[in-house]
């Protein structure tokens, strides 16, 4: 549970028990929203697209890959939507000419910190990185690659990692924690040198908390994590799991 | 797993928690003035620091242990913080200063000239143990910049032949000293 | 055990009256700077020739915080005669005694009528120097603790925040947010847990004031956050300081410990029912715990990664309850506030900017050390009066202030008072109050790529723009000093300069871009000279396409 939601729950039990309605613009579009709310939940219930990475509807959110970012009329400062609640009457604009320049080079960014050769990667094609750069029309990368030499993990049986996908966007870390409750992922180090690791960053295949459920592999939105044995048209990621398992332990979410 | 000190590699295979080494008693005290709790992550991975000189794999575990922290988030936290390190030092340290005064005041240079006379980039360890070079980020004393620490005792404006001299004397001496 | 007015007073006139027994007291500097010029052994010496003459009954010897002009150390100070000898060798205890109350020894005699000292007016810093930090009686004799009485005797929460508010002190942490603002935001919200932070990470390298400040009178911080906490409504505070301040964690260690057997932390304070602990957490080397998000998330124990504010720790702060959180300046100012009142403190500084600042100046400049001076004085002052200029007949380039969140100001912006408007005008910012001057042997560009190198290595992973944004920049700039660049990287450097100010995370990264900007805004040609001519004008640089020039 991040701090925001926590802050969100606390907050409707004390000040009003019946949630205020808001109304608000994206996009010059009338929108109403329970105050609770995200922007990027109410965009998306108004079919507004906003790209997203880091988030996944399910697990606590980061605010982290910045690719969802919005900006509020007459306010210099660009805010996150998918952690941002809306407020009344402010006027939330989606797709200027500079969100859409940031979010370009934010991508290219994430493309040059590691090797991300789409051809021989087994998410090819179903890859929401790939997926992001078609939509945000990114079509070159104009910033020099950084090129890490980085391994691959195959100790455990059936999964694998591929450092070399991954985008630190720690979807992994969160459901195995959120959900699985195993926490057998967590990042070590720091900035550039940040890496997923599992227990006391031993291989895969011997730590002692993995489940094996593979969650972590359903959310990955790379290669990263991926089955063995799949080809390239099979590695579909399946996440219905995550709205019913917060259905079942009664999170109310959206 | 490697260890330096065979006592140390001894009183972890006998449980830490029983251990009568009085470096495993004062992590042990640490854990107990904080009741077990979670939140007390660093200040632990600090005491096993203290005494052990660094945090070795058997520590981190024992640490998730007692403080019901999963694995992987006390090797998170031990290697964010830089403060931490998961090497045994060598029989001295040096930690040069590389603030902005001391960087100002020529801090690189002495870096290099360690380099050219031992061999060693900050973060290693001369091959016989003897030395190992660390950089800090400011020691708060920017007034007597470029600045040092040498086994734990700061001295300022510096340079390089001195610095190299006082490091040479390390490597020349018997491990007493 | 509650400690009454009267007791308070006793304290202080007890402290007093030791004191004035002894005929002359030497006050020997043991703050870091000094101690790492082995005042610790000068102070031994010292004591050593005042028993063998017999004179412990007529000369004081004592350990003191900081002085001060941290080049000329070890530093000593008579008392009452005023007299300051500097660069003090062991061998010099034994004359120094025997000149007490005949002339001074001129070779170290260090006139006190410098500008250096001349120019500088304490409030944060008044007992720096004058009081032995492991005594809580010679804090108390100086007026200590009284200002903690008067709050909680006689005023309430409300009238403390409105004195603080009247006194128009801002956070010098570095944003310079409205302290009493932010007190208010905190009283306000509804928990019956909340906490009071004292942030003394101090990560920006080349500062060291909250250092100084807590190694020589650390009880002055506990009474601030004992005020602090009174008007917010807390009874539990934290200090979060640098593992790399062993001595500061020591000495505030102790302060703790005799507030609490004194009874000025603990329960029932002064006979009210206000209760507060103090408990020290320890950093562990990252910059970006200085980040309050961070900070907190440090003192609970995990990765310091900041978070997305709002909500903002006024509101949800550590472990989810209301949380005050300032820097140790800041508490330092609270006392002297609440002693003579909001309109004295008013007084002092800018229109928008009240008060003193602490700077820590070093770099190429001949008194390098500790400095409190009243907002709004001129850098010029600064650097050429009481920092007595630049040596070995060097010239001004710039002054770095804000560390590397900051920028550099060049020399047309000396005649400009030192204040949080002017400076952030400037394309810096007052930070926590790093100066470090440079003059014509730095390269602005290899000081952009230090503080670039800082800011990459100490970014916390988070968030794109910062982590993978910092890199390349720095990358970026590398090729520039190394003689490798195209007129078109100095187009990519500003974009990402651009891209990873607006969009990352946390103050870290939003500000890891200004060192770079404001040197390409007063420096740009030394940028263009790397680039186009591929020489280092200062040179600083290994240019590797210039080797034949040479
Ligand atoms: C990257 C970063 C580092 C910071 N480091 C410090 C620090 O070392 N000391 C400090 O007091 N404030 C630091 N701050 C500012 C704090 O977040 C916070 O604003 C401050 O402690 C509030 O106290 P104040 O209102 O008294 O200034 C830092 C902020 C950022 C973004
Ligand atoms: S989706 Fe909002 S920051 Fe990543
Ligand atoms: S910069 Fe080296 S001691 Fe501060």
């Amino acid at each position: 549970m991040t701090a925001a939601d926590a802050f969100s729950r606390k907050k409707s039990n004390t000040e009003a028990r019946s949630v205020r309605i808001l109304t608000f613009k994206i996009d010059d579009r009338d929108v109403s929203a329970r105050e609770d709310e995200t922007i990027l939940a109410v965009a998306r219930q108004n079919n507004i697209y906003i790209p997203t990475l880091c988030h996944l509807d399910g697990l606590s959110e980061r605010g982290a890959c910045r690719l969802c970012i919005v900006e509020i009329k007459g306010s210099p400062k660009l805010v996150p939507a998918c952690v941002t609640r809306g407020r009344e009457g402010i006027e939330v604009i989606t797709n200027s000419e500079r969100i859409a320049d940031y979010r370009r080079k934010i991508l290219e960014l994430i493309f040059t910190e590691r090797n991300h050769v789409c051809s021989v990667c087994v998410s090819n094609g179903h890859c929401e990185l790939q997926q992001l750069a078609v939509n945000l029309g990114m079509t070159h990368v104009h910033y020099d690659y950084l090129y890490p030499r980085l391994a691959i993990d195959a100790s455990h049986e059936r999964f694998s990692l591929d450092h070399d996908r991954c985008v630190l966007c720690l979807r992994c870390v969160r459901v195995c924690d959120e959900i699985e409750g195993a926490h057998t992922w967590d990042v070590m180090k720091r900035g550039i040198n940040s890496r997923v690791i599992t227990d006391l960053n031993q291989p895969w295949g011997s730590s002692s908390t993995c489940t094996g459920c593979g969650k972590c592999v359903q959310v990955c939105p790379t290669g990263a994590l991926s089955e063995k044995g799949k080809s390239v048209a099979e590695m579909v990621k399946r996440r219905q799991f995550l709205p019913y398992l917060q259905l079942m332990r009664g999170v109310d979410r959206e | 797993m490697t260890q330096t000190a065979a006592d140390a590699s001894q009183s972890v295979q006998t449980n830490p928690k029983q251990s009568q080494d009085r470096r495993w008693r004062s992590v042990n005290r640490t854990i107990r003035l904080n009741g077990n709790q979670p939140d007390a992550l660093i200040e632990t991975l600090h005491a096993v620091q203290e005494s052990f000189g660094y945090i070795d794999l058997d520590a981190m575990q024992y640490v998730a242990r007692e403080l019901t922290v999963p694995l992987s988030r006390v090797y998170a936290v031990a290697t964010f913080y830089h403060y931490f390190t998961l090497k045994p030092p060598g029989d001295h340290t040096c930690v040069v200063c590389m603030g902005t005064a001391c960087y100002i005041g020529g801090s690189t240079a002495i870096l290099d000239s360690i380099h050219e006379g031992f061999g060693i980039s900050p973060g290693e360890t001369t091959p016989d143990g003897k030395v190992s070079l660390l950089t800090a980020r400011c020691l708060g004393s920017c007034g007597l910049a470029p600045a040092a620490v040498f086994d734990g005792e700061v001295a300022g404006k510096l340079d390089a032949a001195t610095v190299v001299e006082k490091i040479a004397r390390w490597a020349d001496h018997d491990s007493e000293s | 055990m509650t400690l009454s007015l009267e007791e308070l007073q006793q304290i202080a006139r007890i402290e007093k009256d030791r004191r004035e027994g002894f005929q002359h007291r030497i006050k020997i500097c043991v703050a870091a700077g000094c101690l790492s010029c082995q005042s610790a052994t000068l102070k031994e010496a010292m004591e050593k020739e005042v028993s063998r003459r017999g004179m412990e009954n007529w000369v004081d010897v004592k350990g003191v915080g900081c002085l001060g002009l941290c080049t000329a150390g070890p530093l000593v100070f008579v008392e009452p005669d005023g007299i300051l000898y500097q660069g003090v060798k062991v061998s010099d205890a034994g004359p120094i005694i025997e000149s007490l109350g005949a002339e001074p020894i001129d070779a170290l005699h260090c006139s006190t009528d410098l500008p250096f000292f001349a120019r500088q007016h304490k409030v944060v810093l008044e007992n720096c120097g004058r009081i032995d930090p492991e005594r809580i009686e010679d804090y108390i004799a100086e007026g200590g603790y009284y200002a903690l009485y008067q709050a909680l005797r006689n005023m309430t929460p409300r009238e403390v925040i409105q004195e603080i508010t009247r006194g128009g002190l801002r956070g010098r942490g570095g944003a310079g947010y409205p302290t009493g603002l932010k007190w208010t935001t905190v009283a306000k919200a509804v928990n019956a847990t909340k906490y009071v932070i004292c942030n003394a990470d101090e990560g920006d390298p080349g500062a060291f004031m909250d250092r100084s400040v807590l190694e020589s009178d650390p009880h002055r911080v506990l009474e601030g956050m004992a005020i602090a906490a009174y008007a917010v409504g807390a009874a539990q505070g934290f200090i979060y300081v640098r593992a790399e301040y062993p001595l500061a964690v020591k000495r505030l260690r102790t302060a703790i410990a005799h507030a609490e057997r004194l009874g000025v932390l603990g329960n029932g304070i002064f006979n009210t029912r206000f209760r507060f602990d103090v408990r020290v957490r320890l950093g562990a080397g990252a910059f970006v715990c200085g980040e309050e998000t961070a900070l907190m998330a440090s003192i609970e124990g995990r990765l310091g990664k900041p978070r997305p504010r709002p909500p903002y720790p006024a509101e949800y702060g550590l472990w989810g309850c209301p949380t005050l959180i300032n820097n140790v300046e800041t508490f330092a100012n609270v006392a002297p506030i609440i002693r003579n009142g909001g309109a004295w403190f008013a007084g002092i500084g800018t229109e928008t900017s009240k008060g003193t600042k602490v700077f820590a100046l070093a770099g190429r400049v001949n008194h390098t050390g500790l400095i409190e001076v009243p907002m709004g004085t001129m850098l010029r002052d600064i650097v050429f009066e009481i920092g007595g200029g630049i040596p070995r007949g060097g010239r001004f380039k710039a002054v770095q202030t804000g560390g590397p969140s900051g920028g550099c100001i060049p020399e047309q912006y000396l005649d400009m008072p030192v204040d949080y408007e002017s400076l952030a005008e400037a394309g810096s910012i007052m930070g926590s109050g790093g100066m470090i001057i440079m003059d014509e042997s730095s390269c602005m560009v290899d000081v952009a790529k230090f503080f670039m190198e800082f800011c990459m290595s100490e970014s916390c992973g988070k968030c794109v723009p910062c982590r993978v944004g910092t890199t390349q920049l720095y990358h970026l700039l590398c090729k520039i000093t190394s003689g490798a660049a195209q007129p078109s990287d100095l187009d990519k450097i500003e974009e990402l300069c651009d891209l990873v100010k607006n969009t990352a995370l946390c103050g870290l990264g939003q500000t890891a871009p200004n060192p770079v900007m404001s040197t390409l805004h007063y420096f740009r040609d030394e940028y263009t000279a790397h680039i186009e001519d591929k020489v280092c004008p200062a040179k600083a640089c290994k240019m590797q396409p210039a080797k034949e020039v040479v």
